[in-house]
């Protein structure tokens, strides 16, 4: 039968300088060339890995987003995944990860009643507000298992699979029940670039999209409406001021004026 | 009276408490004294009693203990059960969990059950309720505001001083809790075997780069990391050559550090890489190039050869540690 994995991608900004509209304060967004979540890039090679490894395996990629986030699943079906999901409508604008997790959840819902999913990935956090805590509260929503931070995952079967953690201070190993939510980390493999094969099948897809209404969802609870905290407004972190430059005759003279620095500043 | 109260979370898994914790209890009374709200903590940890008097002894009021088998491993759907029972307990509004892989995680899972606001890598706790933390990959700070009655709060790590014994004691109670039935299983946890410190919780951090050549070049730094007592850290560069393990990787794929003293060394400061450390408290930058992003937003600059630099400078230290010593 093998495993449906779900990988949960984003459309983020394809670059981090976003500047900060003067009229809202907030950062300004529209119009800024976007992609796919780079993070998201090795939950996705992870769900393709799964799929070449676990015979009979599909890999469904879903997002929420704008009209425009098609493109990311688009590049999702690029690199191995066989179909995508859009969850989309003006009534999903400015969720946070509570709102967005629980769309997301809901989505997976329709998706495990139509195919009974084993996985769903996540990348680690998103390249815009970064956070780190979609792929959990997905979980939560659904009731359902998690790990974030995972380097490695071993499917059991179909019914478990075995991941490690990379913690602070070592590795944590353990054993989640399917179905079960993993976020992904850079450690887990290496992303290939899609294939022509994978260009010319994104070329041809076409997608699910769901509203709140086909998810059963009020408006109320997703988008801005259904947020937990807002960003009130954004700015640039203060700058910092201008340094000092150590000079000096010889590797000696400067490691001694720097020490003295150190000292004084009580920095050692 | 519903959802007064600060309630910080300290989760154990190693039989100590993290230094974060004590960060978490810093912030907590802060917090308490702002608002005149009570601050209570609770310790989850199947050593939790024996550890919760840590925290009493730096003066939070009152320090509940949770104390079960089902804590000796981190799972996230257990912890949050138990956490879930002390916010209870306490009706506290703002509920403070540490911002490692732990702590976001058992933060996340409880803000959907107590139907909370988030927010995570909180830098600061502002006086009208907002926080802050980086969006962005940290080019910008956003004011993030709540429209729940109450709010989990992951904090960054090192954003907050650490809380010193001293004020009145407070009291320990054990709070009783039944384990759910988790489909996770903890099978085991392998510590990292080398003696390096933790980048996440180090006060100092000497991270390397491209400019360091090869994987020998680690060699000076980690000799100048040993007479520092800082941890060693790296940019993708210098990981992705394969000179040192991703887990010293520091920036966007790795982690995000905010040490008072990051010490890089041959790395230009691309802006994957400044995005993961550029918080810290005092940057200082040894590279060739003077004109380098690292060098010219670093605080103190030391133009030259690193292979040359590193290893006076070491030998600078341990000379005034020994003068020290001698006097």
């Amino acid at each position: 039968m093998g495993l449906h994995i779900v990988v949960c991608v984003k459309s983020t900004p394809s670059g981090v300088n976003v500047p900060v509209d003067p009229a809202t304060g907030r950062p300004k967004t529209a119009g800024v060339p976007t992609g796919v979540n780079p993070y998201d890039e090795y939950a996705i090679e992870e769900a393709v890995r799964l799929k070449e490894r676990v015979a009979g395996s599909t890999a469904t990629a879903l997002t929420v987003g704008a009209e425009s986030a098609a493109d990311v699943l688009r590049e999702a079906v690029a690199r191995g995944c066989d179909a995508g999901v859009l969850v989309a409508g003006p009534e999903f604008d400015g969720g946070d990860s509570y709102a967005t997790s629980l769309a997301l959840s809901a989505a997976i819902k329709k998706l495990h009643a139509e195919k009974p999913v084993s996985l769903v990935l996540f990348g680690k956090n998103t390249s815009d507000v970064g956070a780190g805590v979609v792929g959990v509260q997905t979980a939560a929503w659904l009731d359902w298992p998690c790990a974030t931070g995972v380097k490695k995952i071993d499917p059991e079967g179909e019914s478990a699979a075995t991941v490690a953690r990379g913690m602070e201070d070592g590795t944590d190993v353990l054993s989640l029940g399917l179905p079960a939510c993993i976020a992904t980390v850079k450690e887990i493999n290496e992303p290939r670039l899609p294939s022509l094969k994978g260009k010319m099948a994104a070329k041809k897809a076409t997608f699910a999209k769901w509203g709140a209404a086909e998810l059963g969802l009020q408006p109320g609870q997703v988008g801005a409406a259904g947020a937990a905290t807002a960003v009130a407004k954004a700015a640039p972190p203060p700058a910092r001021p201008a340094g000092v430059v150590v000079d000096g005759a010889s590797a000696a003279e400067k490691a001694k004026k720097l020490v003295d620095i150190l000292l004084e500043r009580k920095l050692i | 009276m519903a959802n007064n109260g600060i309630l910080v979370v300290a989760v154990s898994s190693r039989g100590v408490l993290p230094p974060a914790a004590y960060e978490l209890v810093t912030a907590g009374r802060a917090l308490a004294d702002a608002l005149k709200q009570p601050l209570s903590a609770v310790v989850l940890s199947e050593k939790a009693s024996a550890l919760a008097p840590e925290l009493a002894a730096r003066g939070v009021p009152t320090v509940y203990a949770v104390e079960s088998p089902a804590l000796a491993g981190f799972l996230a759907d257990v912890h949050a059960k138990a956490a879930a029972a002390a916010a209870e307990k306490t009706g506290a509004g703002t509920i403070l969990v540490s911002g490692g892989v732990a702590g976001k995680e058992l933060a996340a899972r409880l803000a959907v059950g107590l139907k909370a606001g988030l927010a995570t890598d909180v830098s600061e706790i502002l006086p009208d309720g907002k926080v802050l933390r980086p969006i962005f990959s940290g080019n910008l700070v956003a004011e993030v505001e709540f429209k729940t009655p109450v709010r989990v709060l992951a904090l960054a790590p090192m954003s907050f001083a650490r809380a010193e014994k001293g004020g009145t004691p407070g009291k320990i109670e054990a709070l009783a809790f039944a384990a759910p039935a988790s489909r996770a299983k903890f099978v085991s946890f392998q510590p990292e075997t080398s003696n390096e410190i933790d980048m996440g919780s180090a006060e100092r951090i000497v991270s390397g780069g491209r400019g360091l050549g090869g994987p020998d070049g680690f060699k000076p730094v980690f000799e100048l990391a040993h007479a520092l007592g800082a941890a060693v850290g790296a940019s993708r560069a210098a990981v992705d050559a394969g000179w040192i393990p991703y887990k010293h990787q520091v920036g966007l794929t790795g982690r995000s550090v905010r040490p008072k003293l990051y010490l890089a060394v041959g790395i230009s400061g691309q802006i994957q890489h400044l995005a993961g450390m550029s918080s810290s408290g005092t940057i200082v930058a040894i590279n060739t190039d003077k004109d380098c992003p690292m060098m010219q937003m670093a605080n103190v600059s030391v133009q030259g050869d690193y292979a040359e630099l590193v290893p006076a400078i070491t030998a600078e230290i341990k000379t005034r540690r020994g003068a020290s010593a001698a006097a």
